[in-house]
């Protein structure tokens, strides 16, 4: 899966779908999860990052990633490659 | 590497052109102090949930409240209104201010004695008043509100068994433009009923009328509904007055003055909505004052104020035991307290705080309790920062009708603390224990074994 091509990201945290208009607001550690996604980084290399860069476990991490995950799709934010997602 | 600070990622809709409902709140600025006390050390020291009411709080009200009416109108009473918060040493607060207290029940009439009122500064309401209510009542001299006629004549049989004339007052219901109209309390003013109550009493000469009673309705927001209820009072008392010579000692003009909290459904936030005491006051005191009383008959003007003085002192303290993702997308956040603490949440949107620090991100949630009931909701709909489980919150202006309606159902009641005026917390009621409630139950001996 990736972030759709068209989505714009702007650096002060906001996600722009110009096929909708809707604006999205972003915090920071959201904002990195969708650019590791859009550079081709795979689900465990994200969250080992997270797990290595921030103060917290394993468990809540995988919890809150999938969590955030499932808004972006549910944004339509996501296009899905061939029907085949990388896991 | 020191790692940074976690905070869960987020993604939210960022609603542009309709305004938002929800836009103006500041419910997500971090809460972490009352009367400079650390919510984070109270919640420590006492546990989790637990209420916390501001003595401060309280007292700036009461004189508040009290400055509005003296400014206006020559002789002023207040009665605390124990339903509205009957811990005991908050009643004291109010006695220690000056209130007389007002009570619609036995148990709470006791309390009030107990906690040394003297009887005639009991104002005894209500529709279920016990023989047994009724002979103490009048064996104390506390002023009786009469509310029906069988109460009149109950009152009436007791009264002559006792040898006495009690002082008795009558509660009258009126049309003051606001729907729902409160009519059954007490007697009609429209209709007549309030007249033959009248009569009745006056012409039977068993007990001694002394004064009007009403009480319009409750979280009222019209300032203008006291206006038509004062004149219709003042208008029955001067009846009384040219029919039978007789002055009417004071008029009680109830409670019922908005807090400022929201009602739900509103959009319109509480705080910038609810009249004040001063707007409350100018159409009561104005339209006394313009009856047509001469000036050294006007009557005590009495009044019940419950929920508007206590409201706003009141916080409680809670945590956050889960996060989870409903099947719609929406995020539901549930908290260690429910509607059985919190019985408010029926009422009011109330106002929620975190009580730590963090990043301006916020999403919307809804905020559940732990019952295990599908009505258990505290917020349907509310603004907050990313909570993780074990952070603290505070909802505000709960110190009306909490602390007095909250249910022992599935789980214990909290603890309540007072903070003094110099900053210290005092333990004011217990969190109950398994023993608090079995304490009233019997075990019938051949219920007390088993094999499993
Ligand atoms: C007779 C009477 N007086 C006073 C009050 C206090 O009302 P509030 O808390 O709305 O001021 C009530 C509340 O229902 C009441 O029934």
């Amino acid at each position: 899966m990736n972030i759709r091509n068209n989505i714009a990201l702007s650096d002060s945290g906001f996600l722009f779908d110009p096929s909708t208009g809707d604006s999205f607001s972003v915090n920071p550690i959201g904002m990195e999860i969708i650019r590791m996604i859009k550079g081709g980084k795979t689900d465990p290399e994200i969250r080992q990052y997270l797990l290595s860069t921030y103060q917290t476990d394993e468990a809540t991490i995988e919890k809150d990633y999938y969590d955030f995950l499932k808004m972006v799709e549910q944004f339509h934010l996501i296009e899905k490659t061939d029907g085949k997602e990388k896991d | 590497m020191k790692r940074l600070q976690y905070e869960r990622p987020l993604i939210q809709r960022v609603n542009t052109g309709i305004l938002n409902k929800f836009g103006t709140r500041t419910e997500f600025t971090p809460f972490t102090h009352i009367d400079d006390v650390s919510v984070k050390d109270l919640l420590q020291q006492y546990g989790s949930p637990l209420f916390v009411i501001s003595e401060k709080g309280i007292r700036e009200k009461y004189h508040e409240a009290v400055r509005a009416f003296t400014n206006r109108y020559p002789k002023v009473q207040f009665a605390w209104s124990y339903k509205t918060n009957y811990i005991n040493a908050v009643c004291n607060i109010f006695h220690q201010e000056g209130s007389w207290a007002e009570v619609v029940s036995g148990f709470e009439y006791n309390k009030a004695l107990q906690n040394g009122v003297p009887g005639e500064k009991i104002i005894f309401n209500g529709p279920d008043k016990t023989d047994e209510d009724i002979r103490s009542a009048i064996a104390n001299k506390s002023p009786l509100h009469i509310d029906h006629l069988d109460e009149l004549y109950r009152i009436t049989e007791l009264a002559e068994e006792a040898g006495v004339k009690p002082e008795v007052a009558i509660r009258i219901n009126m049309d003051t433009g606001i729907y729902p109209m409160w009519d059954r309390f007490g007697f009609n003013y429209e209709n007549g009923q309030a007249w033959d109550a009248i009569n009745k009493i006056i012409l039977a000469n068993k007990l001694e009328l002394v004064g009007l009673h009403c009480h319009i309705g409750t979280f009222m927001l019209s300032p203008s509904a006291y206006a038509v209820a004062a004149g219709k009072m003042a208008d029955l008392a001067l009846g009384i007055r040219n029919k039978f010579k007789k002055n009417i000692k004071y008029l009680d003009m109830g409670g019922g003055f908005a807090s400022r909290n929201t009602l739900k459904g509103s959009y319109l936030q509480g705080a910038d909505t609810s009249p004040s005491f001063d707007q409350f006051a100018e159409a009561i005191c104005t339209a006394l004052l313009n009856a047509g009383f001469l000036q050294d008959e006007l009557p005590l003007l009495i009044l019940e104020t419950g929920r508007a003085l206590v409201d706003e002192a009141g916080y409680l303290l809670g945590s956050v035991i889960s996060n989870k993702r409903l099947a719609d997308g929406r995020r539901a956040t549930i908290l260690d307290f429910g509607v059985n603490v919190l019985f408010t949440a029926f009422w009011y949107d109330h106002k929620i705080s975190p009580a730590q620090e963090f990043s301006h991100y916020t999403e919307d949630s809804v905020l559940y309790g732990p019952l295990c009931m599908n009505i258990d909701v505290v917020r349907e709909n509310c603004t907050l920062p990313p909570l993780r489980k074990g952070d603290h919150v505070v909802v505000h202006t709960v110190g009306a009708y909490n602390m007095t309606q909250w249910m022992q159902f599935i789980s214990l009641r909290p603890a309540v603390v007072l903070i003094d005026k110099d900053r210290n917390a005092h333990l004011i009621r217990n969190r109950e224990t398994l023993n608090s409630i079995e304490v009233e139950e019997v075990m019938p001996s051949y219920l007390k074994d088993f094999k499993l």
